[in-house]
């Protein structure tokens, strides 16, 4: 199946790209059939800067459980943040 | 046929008459020939579509492919303008119309073009390909696995297409529909509520349900790939196109 799925966020920070690093503003997150990875359905994350035109875009498809770790990853890293970096 | 070709990239007036890309691949040293639009699949207007377009004209067809995210992204790779594209919720439906119109008309103009033209889509050019031929007047359509015809897309993808079956009654020609038994988007109940609907109203089509088959089975490079689906597909293709288009 396509599944179309995707959500779209507002982000601040910075990606690298094919042309070196630039501000990323957007994030499009999908779940949907890889261009590239070797899986029938990845999970896609697009982090975009439209205003820089299409290919300012870092792009990663990773495989269900390789998505679902990352995640893991995420919460436990910025779960240990001490008190007091973050706002 | 002797599969002798040419290939390029051209520009064509598509919808509102704005100039968009599109790739044509017609035969050569073929004094008649009919016509197929292809429309992309999601992912895009991409080195493997453009092979199918080449294998259209390999078989004696022109064929000519619509870049649909041309205006979000003139110019980039086919996987940014699809980001792109996404992001935006894909193409207006009467802007598709628009474009498809006019790769009809371009490709009508073809010196050896024998004024039949038919489409072929993908994923979800296959409901675009359903759209144009209720649409607009062609001479056979393929809808390989497009989902959203008869049934609304699921709650919660956030999607901004509309099943287009209500259109049916406007259907102008044959429909040849290629699908996955173990497809979800379209799933075989829709595709089997579509046949209803065209057996309703007297429209003839043929409906092909393939076992042990997903979505996206003629993607060469993608495991979706099915080769016997991708196969027997092919040749129900030759053989519509084949009744429909040729002479």
């Amino acid at each position: 199946m396509c599944t179309y799925l995707t959500e779209t966020i507002k982000i601040a920070g910075s990606g690298k790209g094919s042309a070196g690093w630039f501000a990323v503003s957007d994030a499009s997150v999908y779940f949907d059939h890889p261009v590239h990875a070797m899986a029938e359905h990845t999970l896609n994350i697009d982090f975009r800067n439209p205003g820089k035109g299409p290919d300012a875009r870092v792009a990663v498809e990773l495989t269900y459980e390789s998505a679902r770790e990352l995640v893991r990853a995420i919460e436990a890293t910025l779960g240990s943040v001490p008190p007091g970096l973050v706002a | 046929m002797n599969e002798a070709l040419s290939a390029e990239t051209i520009s064509i007036a598509g919808h509102n008459g704005d100039e968009i890309e599109a790739y044509l691949a017609q035969p050569t040293g073929s004094e008649q020939f009919g016509s197929v639009v292809v429309i992309h699949h999601m992912p895009g207007y991409d080195p493997e579509t453009k092979e199918i377009v080449r294998k259209f004209a390999a078989h004696g067809y022109a064929a000519l492919m619509p870049n649909l995210y041309h205006r979000e992204a003139p110019g980039a790779s086919s996987d940014d303008a699809a980001a792109v594209a996404r992001a935006r919720g894909g193409v207006p439906d009467d802007r598709l119309v628009g474009d498809v119109a006019g790769a009809v008309s371009s490709l009508k103009a073809l010196p050896g073009a024998n004024g039949k033209v038919g489409v072929i889509g993908y994923c979800s050019g296959g409901r675009q390909s359903f759209l144009s031929a209720c649409s607009l007047e062609l001479d056979a359509a393929v809808d390989c696995y497009g989902a959203c015809v008869v049934y609304p897309p699921p709650e919660g993808l956030g999607l901004k297409f509309t099943p287009v079956a209500g259109l049916a009654k406007d259907l102008s020609c044959p429909v040849l529909g290629l699908f996955g038994a173990d497809d979800k988007l379209p799933s075989p109940e829709e595709t089997a509520e579509l046949s209803k609907i065209l057996d309703d109203l007297g429209k003839p089509h043929e409906f092909h349900t393939y076992d042990n088959t997903g979505h996206s089975f003629f993607s060469v490079d993608r495991p979706a790939y099915r080769v016997a689906a991708a196969n027997d597909g092919w040749e129900k293709i030759w053989d519509f196109f084949g009744r429909y288009l040729a002479g």
